[in-house]
């Protein structure tokens, strides 16, 4: 019976993660068969490639769901009961920056910019300055995002207006756009819809939520959104900053 | 097979130290600060162990198709015999439609099956008191995605810098808040991240960057990035232009 409720999870899984790639593969099975015509290259690798993205979607999101999920809520609403601003602000840090360096897409999208570098004679064409221009960007993110939660928590504990941070931030963008390399530009500004993924939203959104619902006068469903808006924010104006280092 | 192996053995150790600060956390948090056992121990491990495992997979398969598949794309529709132009013409815009259709048909259908977009409407819907419909916002955010797809892959063809556009969609973000439902703010805002998924964020810039190398006269480091600073600012106009039409819609109807 056990095994039987297991296998209908999995089972489940495995559909969320094919159905995630189903847009992609009917659009692109389309346009080769009836647009380009002509033979895909490597498709036995493509096809490969996918299978393994699909499996190891299943595992991920599988095994975000059994524990880190229920533990990071709990942690959350744990630690907004405690009452200590303190521990709370830490936590939000720490939870930010922690899921965003484990943060899939962003791995990919580091490695993909310190090839793209090299490429352009930006960086050094050796593996241990791509590792390190890598790390040192998905670093640089993590940190930034560990500060956008600090700062939205902030914003929900003393009832800041949101949209007076965001329009800030965003002359603060444009201004740091102007001394910025053109080269880091447009990957910084992808930055900050990079991080918000698999990983981070849901925690995040259940540390807001705990929060809007803990205080007395605020409704979850008001004052606990917003944290993600910064988490988008901070990245494009801190991966600035790295470039303004690194060119 | 073995070199297979061993590509995953490496991933597979480099993934560990991706997801070791997370574990961590919860250690330090929930034993120090909190001073509690960490509950269902057995099966916060087993679900760690998952998480590596499907961490380590996904990256291979990434490297093994995602990344090629835009890039091929990329550089299948920009080819020049594909186009029906000769080598050494010069290419004006238009000539490229093929990818400006393509990117928002990518945009258009990874966004209306997104599961956090789903999650965010069903929560719009809550916060307006139903003046917001479901499905509708699913379908504007969705087209706005299509729409923004297809701006950045011209952007990228024509070369023009992506801090203007950024900018002015910025100041229609700014002007909108000033009209927007106070209590949709904050939702529509976080709208922009939920369009760009794991699966969507490789491929769509993979065809950004297949695109700048392809297209002759555009440069990867300048031109490449950019797609999904497109797709996550669309999202936020779309859900504050959807907020305002129908509320407005609304107040039309009572008069």
């Amino acid at each position: 019976m056990r095994y039987k409720n297991y296998l209908i999870i999995l089972l489940k899984n495995l559909w969320a993660a094919v159905k995630d790639l189903i847009p992609i593969i009917v659009v692109v099975v389309f346009f080769q068969t009836v647009v380009i015509r002509q033979p895909f290259p490597e498709l036995g690798e493509v096809i490969f490639g996918i299978l393994i993205v699909i499996i190891g979607l299943m595992l991920f999101i599988e095994g975000l769901e059994m524990g880190l999920f229920p533990i990071g809520e709990t942690m959350a609403y744990a630690l907004v009961r405690k009452g200590s601003l303190f521990w709370l602000l830490v936590f939000s840090f720490a939870l930010g920056f922690s899921t965003t360096i484990a943060e899939p897409a962003l791995i990919a999208i580091a490695r993909e910019a310190s090839e793209v570098s090299s490429g352009a004679g930006l960086i050094k064409n050796n593996q241990e300055v791509l590792d390190t221009y890598a790390m040192g960007l998905r670093l640089t993110v993590a940190f930034s995002v560990g500060l956008a939660i600090v700062i939205g928590v902030l914003r929900i504990l003393r009832g800041w207006p949101l949209h007076y941070l965001i329009i800030g931030g965003y002359a603060l963008v444009m201004l740091m756009t102007i001394i910025a390399p053109d080269e880091i530009i447009g990957l910084a500004y992808d930055a900050g819809g990079v991080t918000t993924s698999t990983i981070t939203v849901p925690l995040v959104t259940a540390l807001g939520v705990g929060l809007a619902t803990v205080l007395k006068g605020r409704s979850p469903l008001l004052d606990g959104f917003g944290l993600i808006a910064f988490a988008s924010l901070l990245p494009m104006i801190f991966v600035m900053a790295y470039g303004l280092f690194w060119f | 097979m073995l070199d297979y192996l061993i590509d995953f053995a490496v991933v597979l150790i480099y993934t560990m130290r991706d997801v070791l600060p997370i574990a961590l956390l919860i250690i330090f948090f929930q034993l120090v600060v909190l001073k509690q056992p960490i509950p269902h121990l057995k099966k916060i491990v087993l679900g760690g162990i998952y998480v590596v495992l499907g961490l380590a997979l996904f990256l291979m398969g990434l490297e093994k198709a995602l990344f090629p598949v835009g890039k091929i794309m990329a550089t299948q529709l920009s080819d020049p015999a594909f186009i029906g132009i000769d080598e050494n013409e010069a290419v004006d815009w238009i000539s490229y439609y093929w990818i400006y259709i393509f990117a928002a048909m990518i945009g258009f259908s990874t966004t209306i099956a997104e599961p956090a977009l789903i999650a965010v409407s069903i929560k719009a819907d809550e916060v307006s008191a139903g003046t917001i419909n479901q499905l509708g916002l699913r379908i504007t955010v969705a087209i706005g995605v299509a729409v923004a797809l297809a701006l950045g892959t011209f952007r990228i063809v024509t070369g023009t810098p992506l801090f203007i556009y950024i900018m002015v969609g910025y100041v229609i973000v700014i002007i909108q808040t000033f009209f927007a439902p106070k209590k949709l703010i904050a939702l529509a805002y976080d709208s922009g991240g939920v369009t760009t998924s794991t699966v969507t964020v490789p491929i769509v810039a993979a065809l950004g960057l297949g695109l700048s190398s392809a297209v002759p006269g555009r440069n990867p480091a300048i031109d490449g990035f950019g797609l999904i600073a497109f797709a996550s600012l669309f999202p936020i106009i779309a859900v504050l232009g959807y907020a305002q039409f129908m509320r407005i819609k609304t107040q039309f109807n009572k008069n």
